[in-house]
């Protein structure tokens, strides 16, 4: 068991390196180079060739992608190109506001979604299941933006409850806080709950297809206790990994929902960088939430195997 | 409107409604459009008249006009995103599952390292590197979409290459492209097609998103995704401008939906039981 959960942790930490280097290979295949992209018009031979040596372009990939792996182990992401500011001075408190929003729309997102996708599945083929059914088709195909848009007109400027612009900066207590991000969070709860209802209830219901559960019922018990003594247990497994899976899937959605309300997070500033092409800044920003997304799945795979012993066996 | 002797439920006929509404604006919209691309004719966020249903954007455009022209190129880009991800993804899904070996177990792992970075994320990094223009932006989203078609083509090919007549194929000697083309493609061809209408749907919020991030279509093209971001300001005044290019972007992937969702139950269906359905 616990050999299990360490190789699944070595595959994660095999995974976020080959991503790593999949990032900076990315980067690096520039036609031209980074140094002739930003000097631009201005690129004398000299001047190139001064600005490739501070790069350190002139050593040749494999030691770059070391140097920078060491660096970001370090946490030294390098400076950026278009202000010279450390990239990880800018990053850090960036990130800590990412995750904040992210949490806050997990913790108001993932108990309504299990509760309403064992609901949904309970209720199956009745009004609340149906209607349940084409809301969420509804959330899936829109955009964020669309649904961050339309919060917006509804609780910022028709009735007034919440502020527009999530501004939020480290002075803030975590009331003021809590309350400006609240409609970039309650957008995120929408995009991300709709999947995991969907998902829960489609594994809830999969599992009332089985042999013991026709028993149960054909011993007479009422179809809510069935779903809640019989079948949910079985379904935990499923239900913990397509949590975690929407997490990893929120911190995605969290690039959209923090440029339509300019919340200073690490998307904002990753999109703000792919507009200036920063290149150091966006393989810092990138690898961050590669980073992020691997880990999530990685608990994801441990929590399935936890909560399900029939994965524990090995393959 | 039947397909293959299957009746379209109701929700399947609007969709397919929806689709063919947006795909005759895509193809023949500049024709009906009232005004020109980049014409300005109205004051900023000119509220909806008799002249301009939708009003006017930032710059004094026709909203309606705009919105037209920017089915064309918002669909197009989608479209032609979508059509060389299923070719990469189905030309490699199929090589790994024919060939298996090492060339399998090597193009599986490179699809999990691309599939453990989130998409945005890899389209983000590699258009920060090469800059925002139409073919850049199609060929990254092909190949950042690609690996979820190998995955379904790959897993498809697995279950027909161990089937006699692949067998047979391979002992007339027939070469590798061949054998997909002739043998495991037609056997794949449903299932393949709702993932098609899948991933556009993907592919199109996808191109929207970059788009809305002002990383994907630049300006002066007139695209859905851009057309929310330059009017988002319009929002702090109540009004509704950047809710029109939304709503199109939303109502095309509900009525994508709606015909997957329609394709996909029949491909679930067996085939012999088609007349009590």
């Amino acid at each position: 068991m616990l050999r299990l959960i360490a190789t699944r942790f070595a595959l994660g930490i095999l995974t976020l390196l080959a991503v790593s280097v999949l990032i900076f290979i990315c980067t690096q295949i520039l036609p031209g180079d980074v140094a002739s992209a930003v000097l631009g018009q201005q690129a004398t031979p000299e001047s190139l060739r001064v600005f490739r040596a501070e790069l350190g372009l002139d050593k040749p990939a494999y030691l770059r992608y070391l140097a920078w792996l060491l660096g970001v182990l370090h946490g030294d992401f390098g400076k950026s190109l278009t202000n010279d500011r450390v990239i990880i001075e800018e990053l850090a408190p960036r990130f800590v506001n990412t995750l904040f929003l992210a949490g806050y729309a997990a913790v108001i997102a993932v108990p309504l979604a299990v509760g309403l996708g064992i609901l949904s599945a309970i209720r199956e083929g009745r009004l609340t299941d149906r209607l349940a059914n084409i809301l969420t088709l509804i959330a899936i195909s829109v955009p964020e933006f669309f649904v961050a848009y339309i919060l917006i007109i509804i609780f910022a400027i028709q009735l007034g409850w919440f502020p527009s612009l999530a501004t939020v900066d480290s002075d803030m207590g975590l009331g003021t806080r809590l309350y400006t991000a609240f409609l970039p969070a309650l957008t995120l709860t929408m995009v991300v709950m709709a999947h995991m209802l969907r998902m829960t209830r489609n594994s809830v219901l999969s599992i009332m297809s089985t042999p013991y559960i026709e028993m149960a019922f054909l011993k007479g018990l009422t179809r809510s206790r069935v779903v809640a003594f019989h079948a949910l247990p079985n379904a935990l497994g499923p239900i913990v990994s397509v949590v975690a899976l929407n997490l990893a899937y929120l911190v995605v959605g969290v690039v959209v929902v923090e440029n339509v309300f300019v919340y200073p997070g690490v998307g904002q500033y990753m999109v703000d960088a792919v507009a200036k092409r920063d290149v150091p800044v966006i393989q810092a920003c990138g690898l961050v939430f590669a980073a992020v997304f691997v880990t999530l799945n990685t608990v994801a795979d441990i929590l399935a195997m936890l909560a399900n012993p029939r994965l524990r066996r090995r393959r | 409107m039947t397909l293959l002797g299957h009746r379209a439920p109701f929700t399947a006929q609007i969709g397919m409604t929806i689709v063919a509404l947006f795909l005759f604006t895509a193809l023949f919209g500049p024709w009906f459009a009232p005004y020109g691309e980049s014409q300005s004719i109205g004051d900023t966020w000119q509220t909806p008249s008799g002249q301009m249903w939708l009003g006017a954007d930032q710059i004094g455009r026709d909203m309606l006009t705009r919105l037209i022209y920017g089915a064309r190129t918002t669909i197009g880009i989608a479209a032609a995103t979508t059509i060389v991800s299923a070719f990469i993804g189905i030309t490699f899904g199929f090589t790994a599952a024919v060939l298996g070996g090492w060339v399998d177990t090597v193009l599986s792992r490179l699809v999990d390292v691309i599939l453990s970075i989130p998409p945005l994320i890899l389209a983000l990094i590699v258009l920060g590197v090469f800059g925002s223009s139409i073919p850049v932006l199609v060929l990254t989203i092909a190949v950042v979409d690609s690996p979820k078609v190998f995955r379904l083509a790959r897993a498809l090919g697995m279950n027909i290459v161990v089937l006699d007549f692949v067998e047979v194929a391979r002992m007339r000697g027939e070469g590798l492209w061949w054998v997909i083309r002739s043998e495991v493609l037609p056997n794949a061809v449903a299932p393949l097609i709702s993932e098609f209408g899948l991933r556009f749907c993907f592919n199109f919020l996808f191109v929207a998103a970059l788009s809305f991030l002002g990383v994907g279509v630049q300006p002066p093209y007139a695209d859905w995704g851009g057309m929310v971001r330059e009017n988002a300001s319009a929002i702090n005044f109540g009004l509704l401008a950047p809710l029109y290019p939304a709503c199109a972007i939303a109502a095309l992937t509900v009525g994508v939906n709606l015909v997957v969702d329609w394709l996909l139950s029949i491909d679930a269906r067996p085939s012999g039981a088609q007349a009590e359905m």
